[in-house]
């Protein structure tokens, strides 16, 4: 990975036209422990894993209530995370106190994809090394947004950030279609059956993993511990018997699915003419 | 020379009284519904008060008393975001009054009183002038009909001098019934002789259940 030449600092080009720090920003999101989104017409599901650093330390808090209509789940750089959930309730509380009105999310993100744009043209600034996953409702339903430390911002159906978290993808490329007429249980239910992709063995507790769900008539918020275990609970039971019948088909599956992911995730080093940014 | 008059003030008084009463494990709040200027009435239906998990009523200039609300809201939710919980009342109480003084030289027109239950589950109201000093007391009333009301409250409710040692409690031995009879008592009387005060009453009860609101018909001339 010889590209040190152009990567002292964000605001030098390398020949090839890129920002190599803008790109070491992302690859510090993709470090990240998994955090993943979905959504239906009416309810965003935000899910995340705990990881923590000893058996002796609590887990870092990776989902924040920004507002009651809006909640945000982060991979990466966890302290820029926050400082950017910070910023995000404060331009919620200015914006109800003006307008007496929700902040519409598509509002936020675009000020969010420009507060980190900022970062990538100053010399003296480093990009967020942060993700952010946006779930949000306004007037035209529920939408999910994923920040990027480059600036750009995209909607999404469902989409999993993090380690691992193309376990997770796979998972919800098979099953987003039906997302939309989910119920919020389902959409629930699908949440931690995606972070379970993304754990690859390790058994799955209500203690490693936080679920945050917004929807109309239902303000954001974590499940608690106790709910969690419970759903998990209930389809561990049904999925030992759906095993033999699907562990084909999820094989076949993955190793497709696993081709592409790695080529656009090593799309930098590998394919000149795709910078990650672009995707 | 005689100095110069500016002939607008920034202030109104939109009238009304508001009142609160701590009790042993409850603490009601109540205030009317009517807003005035002059003279004239501009709504029957107002509402004076606003909840947190402790409960605060104002009177004096609406504009004022909005803006006020709507600064407390906006500082209730960084503090929840910060603390996971909601403001207790004493710390709500400490807000309120630096909130009052930031604007020392240029003040909200508005007469608060605050109330809710305290750390231990018992009734606090703290009483307040447009600056920010404030007092925890066993009962207040602040507003057009304070004057009415405060003599029939000390006569009745006979709190304690806060100079007393050793320090006695506030608090009324009163049950939260007797002490929501006693307000709708004392605001049908104030009605009677204060012009500014009328149509409705709205009374907020917190207690270890939760916060629930009444409304009670009051004169409407």
């Amino acid at each position: 990975m010889f590209r040190n030449q152009y990567d002292t600092d964000v605001t030098t080009w390398s020949p090839a036209g890129r920002l190599f720090q803008v790109e070491y920003a992302m690859e510090a999101v993709k470090q990240g422990s998994a955090a993943i989104g979905l959504r239906s017409k009416t309810h965003v599901v935000l899910g995340c894993v705990n990881k923590a650093n000893s058996e002796l330390s609590s887990h870092q808090k990776k989902i924040f209530k920004v507002d009651d209509h809006i909640g945000v789940a982060i991979a990466g750089l966890t302290a820029d995370g926050r400082v950017l959930s910070r910023y995000m309730r404060n331009e919620c509380i200015n914006y109800s106190f003006t307008y007496e009105s929700p902040l519409p999310v598509g509002r936020l993100v675009v000020q969010l994809a420009d507060k980190a744009q900022v970062c990538t043209q100053r010399s003296w600034k480093r990009p967020y090394g942060v993700g952010l996953l946006v779930a949000g409702l306004d007037e035209s339903g529920a939408h999910l947004y994923y920040n990027c430390p480059s600036g750009n911002y995209f909607e999404y159906q469902a989409f999993a950030i993090g380690s691992r978290s193309q376990a997770a993808k796979t998972y919800l490329e098979r099953r987003f279609e039906n997302f939309t007429d989910s119920s919020r249980d389902d959409l629930v239910k699908d949440a931690i059956t995606a972070i379970r992709e993304t754990l690859q063995g390790e058994t799955l507790k209500s203690s490693i993993c936080t679920i945050a769900v917004v929807g109309v008539g239902e303000p954001f918020h974590v499940l608690d511990q106790g709910t969690v275990q419970q759903i998990i609970d209930t389809f561990e039971i049904a999925a030992e018997q759906e095993d033999p019948a699907t562990e084909p088909d999820a094989a076949t599956g993955q190793e497709a699915a696993t081709e592409q992911g790695t080529a656009a995730d090593q799309g930098g080093s590998t394919d000149e003419g795709a910078a990650p940014m672009d995707i | 020379m005689p100095k110069e008059q500016a002939n607008w003030s920034p202030y109104d008084n939109n009238g009304g009284s508001c009142f609160a009463v701590a009790g042993a494990d409850y603490c009601v709040i109540a205030a009317d519904t009517r807003m005035s200027t002059g003279y004239n009435i501009l709504t029957r239906d107002t509402q004076k008060s606003v909840n947190y998990k402790c409960v605060m009523a104002s009177s004096g200039f609406q504009a004022d008393v909005k803006a006020l609300q709507k600064h407390l809201a906006a500082r209730h939710l960084i503090y929840q975001h910060q603390h996971n919980k909601q403001m207790s009342c004493p710390a709500m109480a400490q807000l309120l009054s630096n909130t009052l003084y930031y604007k020392r030289f240029f003040p909200y027109y508005s007469f608060n009183v605050l109330g809710g239950l305290d750390n231990e589950g018992k009734g606090c109201v703290f009483t307040y002038d447009a600056v920010g000093s404030y007092e925890k007391v066993g009962y207040s009333s602040q507003g057009s009909g304070s004057t009415l009301i405060m003599p029939f409250l000390d006569n009745q409710l006979k709190s304690p001098s806060p100079l007393l040692l050793p320090a006695r409690d506030a608090v009324t031995p009163l049950a939260e019934a007797e002490a929501i009879d006693l307000v709708k008592t004392v605001f049908a009387s104030a009605s009677e002789r204060d012009i500014y005060t009328g149509d409705k009453l709205e009374i907020v009860v917190i207690n270890a259940d939760g916060i629930r609101r009444e409304y009670m018909d009051l004169r409407k001339d």
